[in-house]
This record gives C-alpha cells, structure tokens and sequence, in this order.
C-alpha cells in the first residue's frame, strides 16, 4: 500500500483517539507498518483533540503528520485548522452536522457526512466518529471495509461487548450514506 | 516469530522491565509518562512485585538507592522537573556503585516549562546532573520497539558495570503506538556479592555507601571509577547509520528527532543531494567512533535536536572541530518539520552554515 497519512481532529471526547485507534489495529492486522500518535495534555481535556495515524508497507519515519493524505474534521476549529495541510489528490472527511463551512479547494476530494445527525437518529449518539470511519473505509482506494467486524473485536472490552454491535452499526451506516 | 502488538511507548517501557526481572517499581506521577506508573501499579501487585508511588520523586529515588543496595532490579520514571528532583539521589547511587533504571519522558523546560515533547534533558543526562565526577549510560530510544528493547539493555548494562542506565526517551514516543514484539528470553542474572542481602551469620557484612571523608580515599575511588567508565566508552556505544556509504553531509539526530530527520533525509536525496543520517542510540557513551569514521569523508554535520543545542558540543568533540557543524533545532515542546531539516541540509551543500 501507498503510505497513507491519516489525521483526525475535533473536540475531546468525540472519539478521536478512539477512531485513531480502530484504523491503527486494522493496520496491524493487514500486516502493515503504522504508527499512531496522539495529542496529550490540556487539549484532550475538553479541548481540541487530535490524532495521527500513519499506515505504510514500509517502516514509517515520523509519525508526526504535517501534510496529511486524509483529515478528518469532527469540528469547525480543526477544519480551519488543518484544511490547507492536506495534500492535492487528498480527502477530507467533515461532520457536515456540527460544521456549516464549505471546503474551498477544488484540488482535494471533499466528503460531507451528517455524522453527529445521523449517530443521534439512530441512538448511537457517541458514534459519529465511527459513521465517518465507516465512510472512509468504502471510499479511500487505499483502504478497505474487509475486516472491520474482526477490528471492533479486537478492540472493544469484553466488558462493553454490546458496544461491538453498536460500532458495527456505526461503520455500516458511514459504508452506506450516500450509496 | 513472535506476535505484533500495538503498545504505547511508556507502555513497552513497562513492559519491558517486568521482562527484564524488575520487580520494584518507585515512582510519582508526571505528564507525559504517567502510563508507565499506570501499568506497574495493573501488573506488578499480580506477580508478586511492588509497586509503590511515594511521596515524591526524591523518596522514590531514594528507594530505588535501597532496593538497588539489596541487589535487586529496580526502576524509577519520570518527566524532566521531576528527574531534576531526583538528581541527589542519582549522585549518590552513582557515589555508592549500585545498579538502576531510570526513565526521563522529557518535556519542555527550563522550570516547569510544558509537557510537549523536548529533549533539553541531554546535558543534565549526559553530564551529570547530580553533583560529582559520575557517569550514567544514557540510552535513547527511537521507537516503541527501542523503548522495550533498550530497557532491557539498560537493566543488563546497569548490573554489568554497578551504574545507572538513563533511558532518554521524549513525550512523543512515550505516547505513540507502534507494533511491537517481545521475544521470549529469560532475564539476564548477574552475581551481586556486594549486596546488603542479609549474611545469615555466615559472612562478613556489606557496606553500601557513599562517604569517604579521606580524600585520598575518595581520590581513589573516583579514579576505579573512572576505569570502569573507559571500559564502557571502550565497550558499549551504539549508533545507526543510515545512507552514509556516499553521504557528503551528515544529519545527526536522537530520538523522535532522527524519525523527522530521516525523511528530511530520503527527500534531499530526491534532490540529488548525497547526505546522510548518523543516530546516537548511547548518548553517553557517545559514539565517537562513529565520527571518526564520519569527519573526513563529509563536507559537514547538521545536528537536528529539539533543544537550543546541547548535543551539538559532543559532535564538535568528537570530530575535534574537523568540519563545520551547524543546527537545525526548535525547542519547548515544538518538533521540526521534516521540511526545515531539509532546508538545513540545503543551506550545508550551499556551504552557508
């Protein structure tokens, strides 16, 4: 695979580490290189948070991402803040529900995904962040939605086993919209 | 092989002592390395460990000097104002020749600076720190794989000499996730006949101890010292090179800076230009004789370090001033963008230094 470079961005408690996390095991269990830093400190605290997922078939150099492939925008702040970062032919991915801007670039693939809306309507409030991995997977030509059901699993607590359903849920959702 | 997980690098830190046979953990809490303490406090109480937060960093450090004195694999961690804390203490293990891991997850100083990552600790790692004439082996990990693996290093090297070992680190890779294996070898055992292990009536007491109040005493215990520590310099640095076969400039960089470096590297080879990368894995020992090797068949050396410059001096040394060296450096918690070290590669073909 293309090394791809992922960055994900929003307020804290949106699942933005989370997400981060789903797509740094799916690497893992595709055998590919990857790396996965997050933001630490006050940010995550209420603030902006922000994570960086790198996934490659090589070994990865930094895994600090200045121009990114994909950004994920879950908020207007990180999409002012990152949206001239992403390189020409990206994609950028906006929560089209809590963020009212256009992207004014013609040179990167734009896809706005209802996903906080949608996440509400179907009582998986928490799972916005998942709606719009889900939409990633079916429509990054460097990723895949195979394997996602055994990456919850992997991921989510015995504990919380009934989440493994909701997150399916969410990334089926996100696979659909717009189909 | 054995399987790939995805860790934290304060996580394979963890881990990795628990490997290594250390069973006591002393610490107290600091961002960004608090998840090493998290994990010793989940796994140590399980197999018959301790792990205990004290007080404050100078009542763990001092613990660490106690259980060290009773033989045993011992480690603290923290972040720089708390290693500064623990600076007594490191004088006076090194003055009593007893083994320790310690873990600096730095971040931005001086004071109490940020919690961003940095490496401003290089100085206080590599020149002491605490007050004397010591040493400690200072180990920088580049990746979570190195974080686990220099642990292990450092508790093998620490028993080996009677030293501390320094696990350099820095908050990026203490907070990243990268895959990782862990072999299964058993942990190293090295004969402590020096330590305060009880004598049973059947042997003459140990001493553990750092006073020598005649100076010619003292004198001479520096200088056994000081013969140990040529064997190390002989015996334990550890560097990578990368692309260096042809290289006419010469990146050096440590830790989460040679990870930006290395791409700044691959991209000003894109351009044409023969450059390569040198990456101290032992800060002290420094690798001179990578240098060495290095300074007559480069035009120069660019030192990329999150500092205002602190490892720069001990490449000027080890190259005895032979070619130019200049710094590519951002400092307080911020990171270098590849594109800023490619830049400075630049300006060294360009010879404006």
């Amino acid at each position: 695979m293309k090394t791809t470079q992922i960055l994900i961005a929003g307020f804290g408690g949106q699942g933005i580490l989370f997400s981060g996390k789903f797509l740094a095991y799916k690497g893992l269990t595709e055998e590919l290189q990857v790396s996965w830093l997050p933001s630490y400190g006050p940010e995550m605290r209420g603030g902006t948070a922000n994570c960086n997922v790198i996934l490659s078939d090589t070994p990865v150099g930094s895994p600090i991402i200045t121009e990114p492939d994909v950004l994920i925008a879950m908020n207007l702040p990180s999409l002012q803040k990152y949206v001239n970062t992403v390189v020409p032919g990206g994609q950028i991915y906006v929560d089209s529900s809590l963020i009212d801007a256009k992207v004014e670039r013609d040179d990167v693939e734009v896809f706005y995904i209802p996903a906080t809306q949608m996440a509400k309507d179907e009582g998986i409030s928490t799972l916005a962040n998942m709606i719009i991995i889900g939409h990633l997977l079916e429509n990054h030509s460097e990723l895949s939605f195979n394997g996602a059901a055994e990456v919850v699993d992997k991921l989510v607590p015995p504990k919380k086993a009934a989440l493994k359903d909701l997150n399916m849920k969410a990334l089926t959702l996100g696979k659909e919209y717009n189909k | 092989m054995a399987e790939r997980i995805l860790m934290k690098g304060n996580e394979a830190i963890a881990e990795a002592a628990i490997r290594a046979g250390c069973r006591h953990y002393f610490g107290y809490p600091i961002t960004p390395q608090t998840e090493i303490a998290a994990y010793m406090a989940k796994k140590m109480p399980k197999i018959g460990g301790v792990f205990l937060q004290a007080e404050s960093e100078i009542a763990s450090i001092n613990m660490v000097y106690g259980a060290a004195a009773a033989g045993m694999r011992v480690m603290t961690s923290s972040s720089s104002p708390g290693v500064s804390l623990k600076a007594e203490g490191l004088s006076y293990i090194a003055g009593s020749d007893v083994p320790a891991l310690v873990v600096n997850v730095q971040r931005g100083g001086p004071g109490l600076g940020g919690i961003q990552p940095s490496q401003s600790d290089y100085f206080q790692a590599t020149k002491g720190g605490g007050h004397g004439d010591y040493r400690m082996i200072v180990l920088a990990p580049a990746s979570v794989q190195e974080m686990a693996s220099l642990t292990i290093k450092g508790f093998d090297l620490a028993d080996k000499y009677c030293v501390t070992s320094m696990i350099l680190a820095d908050g990026t890779i203490g907070q990243m996730m990268e895959p990782i294996t862990f072999e299964d070898t058993e942990p190293k055992v090295y004969d402590k006949p020096w330590a305060l292990t009880g004598t049973e009536g059947k042997r003459k007491h140990n001493v553990v101890n750092s006073l020598y109040l005649k100076p010619d005493e003292l004198e001479k215990k520096n200088f056994e010292r000081y013969e140990k520590y040529a064997e190390i310099e002989k015996n334990e640095a550890m560097w990578e090179e990368y692309m260096m076969d042809d290289a006419e400039y010469c990146v050096v960089a440590f830790g989460i800076a040679s990870r930006v470096a290395k791409n700044a590297v691959v991209a000003a080879r894109e351009e044409g230009i023969k450059v390569g990368l040198i990456r101290p894995i032992t800060l002290w020992p420094f690798p001179t004789a990578a240098f060495e090797a290095a300074q007559d068949k480069v035009k120069a050396f660019i030192s990329v370090e999150l500092n205002m410059g602190q490892m720069i001096e001990d490449i000027r040394l080890a190259t005895g001033c032979k070619k130019p060296v200049s710094l590519c450096n951002r400092t307080g918690g911020m990171i270098p963008g590849p594109d800023e070290v490619l830049e400075a590669i630049r300006n060294a073909k360009k010879g404006a230094l």
